[in-house]
């Protein structure tokens, strides 16, 4: 289980995470959600130990992380899959990890064997491509064969082929018991791995909840209705007191989940239905309404709005 | 033990990347060949010299010539071996491997710098006896008075220089910036320092020129305040406040 208690990252005026409070539970996959320079990659750096937080604390089973013995084997990272020395080879790449954590050497062709790099093991990293970095980066976050699990961005880069593959690691590692932290700017991405999910906008924290009940609260739903006698449909609606808007193409929008009720009234009043469905907005829109909220609020939170800092969103997670 | 185990890891990291094997078998390469050549064309003038020349003809450190460019290779090693982690990246993944960063700093300087004595000493020996069959009749043997002091000490200092551009390199973490202010320091400034009248008698304060005074066999009447293990002893303590330096920037600084 991996705890932050109240972290912060501040970067002179910048404050990069603020106070975030959260638990990261074994057993399941937990998505770590937030548009780009939202905080993840500083907030993992922290559990790390590789950046010091400005305060606050982050424990790993109730210690900090450089009070781990061997540390390798109770957390397994991938934060960055070019974090490698070019000239060094795969195999190479892997042993040195190993030793430094008193990891058997047989252990290296293994993880080797489950990402599937074992051909290229003598190779030099330097002439992998992105998705076989990325798999390096993997086999290096197994090595241990840790109880802790975090991955960055894992499936940036990778082709279909190599997304797919990385879903069922991830929900394998779960199974298993293991705590499995992953982060990901992309909502739809972690609809199909995470069981739960932490959001982070500006480095603050937006949500903390199960995938279950965020796509309860947050997908906006609606029933779109088509019918060829639309004008005594709208003033039936009208007369029960529900509102319609235009949808565009002859048809009909309904906010809110009420297609039974629209079925039984159009059933006693005769009205013939051609469509009549219940629809969801998209968890991609639900992501973007609730992040750009926190954005909104800290435009107004100031006595003044501050000028823009230009650039700040590309110079990095 | 858990230093047993970095030890292991940085020898893994260090034999496992070509730069260890160029930067090192040039500094080998270029301190012996130059040394010879040197060595060779000082047996051809020796009897055209001046006679105060050659009175203080100092045989050994002719064929210890070659270090001054030879080091130039010794600096790179240093560099790139810290410097390395930071410029790929790896310095992340070898900090969460090993977040005890003192352990970590400590043993990839201590592998790196065994390595560095290793060849320094090699190439310290093979110098002088190649420099000294170049030199023939005028050449020094090994049992003479302060020889073999002279020899273990060329070693020392090749190991010396690479350490210190270890810890420079830990504080400046940029490959480039630290090859940039180190080669022209140790090829050209030092040297500038060093034999100008102004800046003399601090000039051989300076690491390479307090540390090479080791290598000399016969004294010079220079005035020069410290002996032989003096200068050396003064190149250490630049190497251990590099080396702190170093350790200070790794230890509070984020990876």
């Amino acid at each position: 289980m991996i705890e932050l208690e109240g972290l912060t990252k501040r970067y002179g005026e910048k404050v990069a995470v603020d106070g975030l409070t959260f638990a990261v539970r074994p057993g399941m996959v937990t998505g770590f959600l937030g548009p780009n320079g939202a905080g993840k990659s500083t907030t993992m750096r922290m559990v790390l130990g590789l950046d010091h937080p400005t305060a606050g604390d982050v424990r790993i089973d109730g210690r900090h992380y450089r009070q781990l013995k061997d540390p390798l084997t109770y957390v397994g990272a991938l934060l960055d899959a070019k974090a490698v020395h070019g000239g060094r080879s795969a195999y190479n790449h892997l042993l040195c990890l190993a030793q430094s954590n008193g990891i058997p050497r047989a252990r290296v062709a293994q993880v080797l064997d489950t990402v599937g790099l074992t051909a290229v093991a003598r190779k030099k990293a330097k002439g992998f491509s992105y998705g076989m970095g990325q798999r390096l980066g993997i086999a290096a976050a197994l090595l241990g064969d840790p109880r802790i699990l975090m991955f960055d961005e894992p499936v940036n880069g990778l082709d279909p082929e190599g997304i797919h593959w990385i879903r069922n690691l991830m929900k394998s590692l779960a199974a298993q018991g293991r705590t499995v932290f992953v982060s990901s700017h992309l909502m739809s991405e972690m609809a199909l791995t995470a069981d739960h999910l932490v959001v982070i906008g500006q480095g603050r924290l937006l949500a903390d909840t199960s995938m279950a009940d965020f796509i309860r609260e947050n997908s906006r739903s609606c029933v779109r209705i088509r019918s060829p006698q639309r004008e005594r449909l709208l003033d039936v609606l009208h007369d029960d007191g529900i509102t319609v808007v235009e949808a565009g193409g002859g048809a009909l929008e309904v906010a809110g989940g009420k297609a039974e009720r629209i079925g039984e009234l159009a059933a006693r009043n005769g009205i013939v239905l051609h469509e009549l469905s219940p629809r969801h907005a998209s968890l991609e829109e639900a992501f973007m309404q609730l992040t750009a909220q926190a954005v909104e609020y800290h435009a107004h939170a100031g006595p003044e709005p501050a000028p823009r800092d230009w650039g700040a969103g590309w110079k990095g997670a | 033990m858990a230093a047993a185990q970095v030890i292991r890891s940085e020898w893994t990291k260090i034999r496992s990347v070509a730069s260890t094997v160029w930067t090192l078998s040039l500094a080998v390469v270029v301190t012996i060949a130059l040394g010879m050549l040197i060595s060779a064309l000082s047996r051809n003038q020796f009897d055209s010299m001046p006679v105060q020349d050659r009175l203080s003809f100092d045989p050994t450190y002719v064929s210890f010539a070659g270090m001054s460019l030879g080091q130039l290779a010794m600096i790179v090693f240093g560099v790139l071996v810290v410097s390395n982690e930071y410029s790929t990246g790896m310095i992340r993944v070898s900090l969460a491997a090993v977040p005890q960063r003192a352990a970590f700093l400590f043993g990839k300087i201590a592998v790196a710098g065994a390595l560095a004595l290793a060849v320094g000493m090699a190439t310290s020996f093979a110098a002088f006896f190649l420099g000294q069959a170049m030199l023939g009749p005028h050449g020094a043997r090994i049992g003479d008075p302060g020889v073999l002091r002279a020899v273990l000490g060329g070693g020392l200092y090749m190991t010396l220089i690479a350490m210190f551009s270890m810890g420079v390199a830990a504080m400046l973490r940029s490959p480039m910036l630290s090859l940039g202010i180190l080669m022209p320091f140790f090829f050209l400034i030092s040297n500038i320092l060093g034999n100008v009248d102004a800046t003399k008698k601090l000039g051989r304060f300076l690491p390479d020129q307090a540390g090479s005074r080791i290598m000399q066999v016969v004294p010079r009447a220079d005035g020069t305040p410290y002996g032989p293990w003096g200068g050396l002893g003064i190149m250490v303590l630049w190497v251990i406040a590099a080396l702190a330096g170093g350790y200070a920037v790794l230890k509070n600084r984020d990876a």
